[in-house]
């Protein structure tokens, strides 16, 4: 590699950046498997009903489906903002 | 005992049709008798790739319907007399493939003593993606070092272990391989192309073979001769490997490094 790299004007190395952005898309990818496929469209509507009430971001909110023996749980968590709530977004 | 292997990947264009071909030939090869399917409705290629295509007179639909028995379908190859292929419909009717439709015709080519049946998936995750991969005891991932194949791949994997008779009856998901296409040793070294490391770290699975990308691969389908049967061919040489270790050999890796680091390995290494 050291030779090749020193004969050629160095390139950028793009293939680390590659492994980079898969490594972080493909375990999050991996946490959602599974889930029902309503989860999506269930997160964002929820949103819109708490930004009614409380501007929260968009990752604010969390949703998943755990499994608990025979049935599934669905999980849901809402980081609120740190300053007074009920101030409406 | 039959073993189905589905040749697989989400993403197009990566191989599936190149390595359905050249696995299949490579079987034949030893001595195996084996059929290959196209499982892609519509854009039937395999046919051509293998060679066959102005012998389609009966196709997998056809079979399924009952329009024609698997007998009067499988193309006998002109190379080998143990491999038939079973060419996909022109049809545009998606559901021309039915779940019980291929598993009778699986079912139809063990009662047959055929040893392996290779289905060759088409692209994608919809319904012939999901019936190539659904009766598998294995399976191949074609992919090629770059992010939107291995991110399809890992897709592939995740139905593999969920969607499939293999995991539906607890046997777990499909034991599943990775074969890594359109593999340029000089760019990886560049830093310009993901690694064998990257891509097995990512996908956290070892690679079975590496096919190098190579001009023998585009020549070789332009003449219907599995790029498997060009003995000059560092892709074909690949596969000939790749195949041997699916079949349980151990064989080291080659044409996976730069050619002037190929040397000085030759040199130390083995």
């Amino acid at each position: 590699m050291g030779i090749l790299d020193f004969l050629k004007a160095r390139p950028k190395n793009t293939a680390n950046i590659a492994k980079e952005r898969l490594r972080i898309i493909v375990s999050q990818e991996r946490s959602s498997r599974g889930s029902p496929d309503y989860l999506p469209l269930l997160r964002t509507e929820l949103l819109a009903v708490i930004r009614k009430y409380v501007h929260v971001e968009l990752d604010a909110i969390n949703i998943q489906v755990e499994r608990d023996g025979e049935h599934e749980v669905l999980e849901l968590s809402v980081a609120l903002p740190e300053h007074k709530p009920g101030a409406t977004g | 005992m039959t073993e189905t292997i589905v040749v697989t990947s989400g993403k197009g264009g990566v191989g599936k049709t190149t390595t359905s071909a050249s696995l299949a030939t490579g079987l034949a090869m030893q001595g195996k008798k084996v059929a290959v399917i196209d499982f892609d409705v519509g854009l039937r290629n395999l046919d051509l790739i293998m060679g066959c295509e102005r012998r389609v007179v009966y196709d997998f639909v056809n079979v399924i319907h009952q329009e024609a028995t698997l007998k009067q379908s499988l193309i006998r190859d002109k190379r080998h007399d143990n491999l038939y292929v079973l060419a996909a419909s022109q049809t545009r009717d998606k559901e021309a493939l039915t779940q019980d439709g291929v598993g009778r015709v699986l079912d139809e080519l063990k009662a047959d003593g055929f040893d392996y049946i290779v289905c060759d998936s088409p692209a994608g995750i919809e319904k012939g993606a999901f019936l190539a991969m659904y009766f598998a005891d294995r399976a191949l991932v074609v992919v090629n070092p770059e992010v939107s194949s291995v991110r399809d791949s890992d897709r592939i994997l995740g139905l593999l272990s969920s969607k499939t008779r293999h995991a539906e009856s607890g046997k777990g998901g499909v034991p599943a391989h990775l074969l890594l296409t359109r593999y340029n040793p000089e760019r990886v070294g560049s830093g310009q192309m993901l690694s064998i490391g990257d891509v097995e770290e990512v996908l956290g699975l070892p690679v079975l073979g590496v096919i190098p990308e190579h001009d023998s691969v585009l020549s070789a389908s332009n003449q219907g001769v599995p790029v498997i049967l060009d003995a000059t061919s560092n892709a074909g040489q690949a596969y000939v490997d790749a195949i041997a270790r699916l079949l349980g050999e151990e064989r080291p890796m080659r044409f996976t490094e730069a050619a002037k680091k190929g040397l000085f390995k030759r040199m130390f290494g083995s």
